[in-house]
């Protein structure tokens, strides 16, 4: 393959060399939405991805849900259930409220989600993007892990950040959140205020980025070291079979990072909401 | 590493799918789970109401059987006892009614001998008139021997 770009002289630029292919790999296809581009892009390789596997997971599950009957359920009833009983148990561990009304549902959505979004790095990188240069020409980007985009992970840890706001406000009042980001957790004496307050900022500010931070590294590691591999395939026969089975293995490994990562994130999720809704 | 719009198309993105679970995934699945550990917790009640009313049975049952078991018992002592003193009465029946028949024979016998003697007696006297009358032909007059007769058998 790299011998026939090499010949097509007009493809010559984007195959031949490793720093080409890893760029073209890890590119996200930008569209502008607006004049000046900026911060006005959207990477819709992630958001197509990303709302697509959405739909996709939330629509099964969703399928099951609305045949779902009291008595002796179907296989797929029987499996959403399990699903649905892990995240409950989870939750009910960590969250004392009402969890069914808002935490609970949230749970399984980000659950379902991003290990929807992370096993997109299952897909053989290069064949992705054979598919999309096949439709789109060689310069067509697109990458398939919408959570290796720090965007997409961002975005959700934020959210999850104004929710945890949001409740926090909601339980204590307003009143009640301000006190807490000047009383707690060294005491209410006016001259510990500045610490406390030091405290609940460095606090609030490290959740979003360890939770958001925390998968995209992962992910992004993950569809690096995938690259690299590719890259080594490309160096000669040996490279190919030491890049297939290391390949292999790291896909094996990398099953239990999918899971383990939307789990993670999905428990970090909970206790926010749940520590929101806690007096200190 | 670099944040764009896409930031804000993901959280409303988001927002959706939280709030499509929220309202259409998380209620059917919990109603359909909770009404069947309900059902279930139902049924296991009305397990133990069985088992324990199956015992009460049980109790009740061995109760009566006892009570039939001591009637029965009871009956057959009775009916032994009855038996006895049916056996003793009739005995005592047989014995009176066998002393009546006894006694009735050996009044018929009575009557039989006395009947064979009252013969006997006139026959006697005929003979003996006979005799005599045949003795005495020759040589007494038979009318005051016969009255001397007949006093003789009135007296026999």
């Amino acid at each position: 393959m790299a011998t026939e770009h090499a010949d097509n002289a007009h493809h010559a630029e984007h195959a031949l060399t490793p720093s080409g292919y890893i760029e073209h790999h890890l590119s996200f296809n930008a569209q502008p939405v607006a004049d000046g581009a900026g911060f006005w892009t959207l990477h819709v390789d992630t958001f197509v991805m990303s709302v697509a596997l959405g739909f996709l997971v939330m629509g099964l599950v969703w399928l099951v849900a609305r045949k779902a009957t009291a008595g002796v359920p179907s296989k797929g009833q029987a499996f959403v259930e399990l699903v649905f009983s892990f995240i409950d148990d989870q939750v009910k561990n960590i969250f004392h409220g009402n969890r069914h009304s808002f935490i609970a549902p949230t749970a399984l959505t980000v659950f379902l989600w991003v290990f929807a979004m992370n096993s997109m790095d299952f897909l053989p990188v290069d064949w992705v993007a054979g598919i999309v240069s096949f439709f789109g020409g060689p310069d067509a980007k697109w990458r398939a892990v919408p959570t290796s985009d720090i965007n997409t992970t961002f975005a959700l840890a934020l959210s999850v950040w104004v929710l945890m706001i949001f409740f926090a406000i909601k339980v204590k009042g307003f009143g009640g959140f301000i006190h807490e980001i000047f009383c707690a957790p060294f005491g209410s004496k006016i001259w510990v205020w500045p610490a406390n307050f030091l405290f609940n900022m460095i606090e609030y500010i490290s959740k979003p980025l360890s939770h958001s931070l925390r998968l995209f590294g992962n992910m992004y590691a993950g569809e690096v070291i995938f690259l690299l591999l590719g890259l080594w395939a490309a160096t000669g026969v040996t490279g190919t079979i030491a890049g297939a089975i290391l390949g292999a293995g790291w896909s094996i490994f990398h099953i239990l990072i999918v899971a383990l990562q939307a789990f993670i994130f999905m428990m970090l999720t909970v206790v926010y909401l749940a520590m929101a809704h806690e007096g200190h | 590493m670099n944040i764009n719009f896409t930031l804000i198309a993901q959280a409303i993105a988001f927002a959706v799918l939280i709030w499509f679970t929220v309202k259409f995934v998380w209620p059917p699945l919990l109603k359909a789970i909770e009404a069947r550990q309900k059902e279930i917790a139902d049924g296991l009640a009305a397990a133990a109401d069985g088992r324990s009313a199956l015992e009460v049975a049980a109790k009740k049952s061995e109760v009566t059987l006892t009570e039939a078991k001591h009637k029965a018992s009871e009956i057959v002592a009775q009916a032994e006892k009855r038996g006895t003193q049916i056996i003793e009465e009739a005995k005592a029946n047989a014995k009176v009614e066998g002393e009546r028949i006894i006694a009735g024979a050996k009044a018929e016998i009575d009557q039989e001998v006395n009947r064979a003697k009252e013969g006997l007696r006139a026959q006697v006297s005929t003979l003996a008139i006979a005799g005599a009358e045949k003795i005495l032909r020759k040589e007494i007059d038979a009318k005051a021997h016969s009255e001397l007769l007949s006093k003789l058998a009135a007296e026999l």
